[in-house]
């Protein structure tokens, strides 16, 4: 109860929580007026919160909470989206036909291999060129820039830009690996159902892998040089002191980069839009792809809002899991200096 | 009955912005009583670029010349800009008064909402000026709820200088004889057809034209109604695809290439790469858009109607297609109909067609048509027995998609013919 003064205006106010209200209720019997004021000074903090809160609040719930609802509603629905609110009322049907839905089904598992490549191999180079970004070189700046470039794109200009690049007959790729004399690598790359996944693939690393180096360079400055120096006065060749010293105490930027490749990949859209729109077969197809299709194409608003309904389950588990689990130990200063302050 | 006021348009658009398709209080339309005299026409199209978007300015100004106190305000958009924004519109129970449509089961859903009208009494006296095909797509049972201002056909445009060069001296009219020219353009080192695979409906056309030949009108009609497209001859159409597919007759990696884009099938076709595509009366412009050339192929371009399938039960003139109409809101006033009737008169059709844009819909403009390959398009149309909307129009937006998305994949051979009709069959089943 000894918090300074500046901690406990910016604290959640007391009277929220059962035990504080408790826990002040008693005090008051005790001390009397000085208490008195310090709950004054704290509803007047509630009141400033609340007013500075309430744009943004109103903002959110219509523009996030509301959509979710009425998407929510409406998945329970057979809709076509036309004339006013649903009627035809069918229970969880959607939901039952989602999981017997073949091309559902199939971007689940294109989800996943998605999210494991990402981790696999778009992380770890991502990690690699900013390890070698942080050496001292000529031209790191520039080399800096280049590869951070193609997330500044946009995804639409980035699709327009890879379709003609993996263009079959007139195609940079291709082109690129005739003149190096692997003319039998050559491949239509967008148009093979089996092979279009691993186009779009590359496509995203390309784009998004400068993101995430920038995340780790940012983290590896933000390493003491002095922890660096320790393990090399102790021996530590570069490899032991990247394995015991630089992973580590990269774990946070790490374990946010995860957390960033996998949920932009559960909610992959104009990417693979632009550059096939899902296809060929469903070859390239993600969730928010098909829910696409189902509502705006095939005018079943209803199942296309149980899709959404399902993404946004899907996110927000591994979201919150990801919380409880993973990032726990980053966040836990956070959280438990205001447990102690209680 | 006032249309949409400025307040309630903004009030409808924050309600579906922030809502999400929540159903707005008053549903805009005919909430207002204004004075009689003065009253406004909403029309939305779709013809946002030269030539037709001043034509229509043209007209509309025309209009509100004559008839003081009317005021047409238009809003012109881009064809996919204009679904989206449409159906935004729709969710909130509102529509334009004039709006643009084409036909089949997106139509069928705004009527089955309320939310077009039924304008069958209003075009009574007027509507045999129009040819019968073109209103077609706007018809159900008996009634009819636009008015046409373009149709076309779906036919072969082919390459004369390349059939020449693989020694073919007549275009094929049965499908044993378009598998031979198919095979011949082959063995001359020709890529045969153009398609693009990655926007499916062009595929579609195939299958569509195959059904018509083997099946029929009445039966894909019937198909449709029942939501039951197993009959044999509806697989027999999909096996004789296969004999084409299985012909190998399409450019490399076109499961990737797109209709009108750089490198897709209409610039395969403009850069004299392919020999042949099936595509509308709208080929010839996107062949020169899209290949980057200023006309194409020129001369050498020329159109024939898809081939008579032996043995099919469909007449061999029976033409595929669609255009475009203008579909009436259920609040518009009555000088909606009558604007309607007025740029469909036979003098303002004939400027509509000159600008080569449009196919006439009124009888009698036909002469008005200035380029030659769209006149032969408008001869083979008007020798048509019968006609068929595009399949992905014509049903349900889910059946249509699903008969995109099948023959798509039988071309692509991972479905086999019966189990395409089983697909379709299975989400017709579904509505």
């Amino acid at each position: 109860m000894s918090a300074p003064k500046g901690v406990s205006e910016l604290s959640p106010p007391a009277g929220e929580r059962p035990g504080d209200a408790a826990a002040s209720r008693a005090a008051t019997k005790e001390a009397g007026t000085p208490d008195r004021r310090r709950r004054r000074e704290r509803r007047r903090g509630w009141v400033t919160i609340t007013l500075f809160l309430l744009p943004a609040l109103v903002l959110f719930c219509l523009l996030v909470l509301a959509p979710i609802v009425i998407a929510a509603y409406t998945s329970l629905f057979k809709w076509n989206g036309l004339g006013g609110l649903p009627t035809d009322f069918v229970g969880l049907d959607n939901f039952v036909r989602l999981f017997e839905d073949k091309v559902f089904l199939g971007d689940l598992q294109r989800g996943l291999i998605l999210i494991v490549l990402s981790l696999v191999i778009q992380l770890p180079l991502a990690l690699a060129i900013a390890l070698l970004l942080n050496q001292r070189m000529r031209g790191r700046a520039l080399y800096r820039v280049v590869f951070f470039a193609p997330y500044v794109l946009s995804e639409v200009i980035t699709a327009v830009l890879f379709t003609m690049v993996f263009s079959p007959t007139r195609g940079l790729a291709n082109h690129i690996l005739s003149l190096v004399g692997l003319d039998n690598l050559a491949a239509t790359w967008l148009a093979d159902p089996s092979l279009v996944l691993y186009s779009l693939f590359l496509v995203m690393t390309w784009k998004y892998f400068g993101f995430h180096m920038i995340l780790y360079l940012a983290g590896r400055q933000g390493i003491p040089k002095e922890l660096t120096e320790a393990a090399e006065i102790d021996g530590a060749s570069g490899w032991k002191a990247f394995w015991y010293v630089t992973l580590p105490l990269l774990g946070p930027t790490i374990r946010i980069s995860v957390f960033l490749a996998v949920i932009g990949a559960i909610q992959l859209f104009d990417l693979v839009w632009v550059l096939t729109e899902g296809g060929p077969i469903h070859g390239s197809e993600t969730m928010a792809v098909t829910m696409f299709q189902q509502g705006f194409k095939r005018y079943q608003v209803g199942y296309a809002n149980a899709i959404s309904v399902v993404m946004v389950l899907i996110s927000l588990v591994f979201a919150l899991g990801y919380q409880r689990y993973v990032l726990r130990r980053d966040t836990e200063g956070a959280i438990t200096v205001m447990r102690d302050q209680r | 009955m006032i249309s949409l006021g400025r307040r309630s348009v903004a009030l409808l658009a924050a309600a579906a912005l922030l809502l999400g398709g929540c159903a707005s209080e008053g549903g805009g339309g005919g909430g207002e009583t204004g004075q009689a005299a003065s009253k406004t026409i909403e029309w939305w199209h779709i013809q946002n670029i030269e030539p037709m978007l001043p034509v229509w300015q043209a007209l509309a100004d025309e209009y509100q010349k004559a008839h003081p106190g009317v005021t047409i305000k238009i809003t012109a958009l881009e064809n996919e800009a204009y679904k989206a924004k449409l159906t935004t519109l729709t969710q909130s129970g509102s529509i334009p008064d004039i709006f643009n449509t084409w036909g089949g089961g997106v139509l069928q859903q705004q009527i089955d909402a309320g939310l077009a009208k039924d304008i069958t009494a209003d075009i009574a006296p007027w509507v045999g000026t129009l040819t019968p095909a073109s209103v077609q797509p706007y018809q159900f049972d008996g009634k009819t709820y636009a008015v046409p201002f373009d149709v076309g056909m779906v036919g072969f445009w082919y390459n004369k200088a390349l059939f020449a060069k693989a020694g073919i001296s007549e275009t094929p009219t049965t499908w044993t004889a378009f598998l031979d020219t198919v095979k011949k353009l082959k063995a001359a080192g020709i890529t045969p057809i153009a398609l693009g695979g990655k926007d499916k409906w062009p595929g579609h056309y195939y299958w569509a034209y195959l059904a018509m030949r083997v099946a029929g009108l009445p039966a894909l009609k019937q198909a449709g109604a029942d939501a039951t497209f197993t009959a044999p001859e509806f697989v027999q159409a999909g096996e004789r695809l296969k004999e084409l597919v299985d012909l190998d007759p399409f450019q490399k990696g076109f499961l990737g290439a797109g209709y009108g884009v750089p490198d897709g099938q209409a610039a395969l076709m403009g850069g004299g790469k392919a020999a042949m595509e099936l595509m509308g009366q709208w080929a010839p412009t996107v062949q020169r858009d899209a290949s980057g050339t200023p006309d194409g192929i020129g001369e050498d371009l020329a159109f024939f109607p898809f081939p008579a399938v032996e043995g099919g039960k469909g007449d061999p003139s029976d033409a595929f297609g669609g255009g475009g109409g203008f579909a009436v809101g259920k609040d518009a006033p009555p000088e909606a109909v009558d604007f309607l009737k007025f740029i469909s008169n036979l003098d303002n059709q004939r400027k509509v067609v000159a600008t080569g844009a449009f196919l006439p819909i009124v009888k009698g403009a036909e002469d008005a048509i200035k380029d030659e390959k769209l006149a032969s398009v408008s001869t083979e149309l008007g020798k048509a027995a019968g006609f068929q909307l595009y399949l992905d129009q014509a049903y349900p937006p889910a059946v249509g998609q699903q008969v995109n998305d099948s023959v798509a994949e039988l071309i692509a051979g991972t479905l086999g013919p019966k189990e395409v009709t089983d697909a379709i069959t299975e989400t017709a089943q579904n509505q």
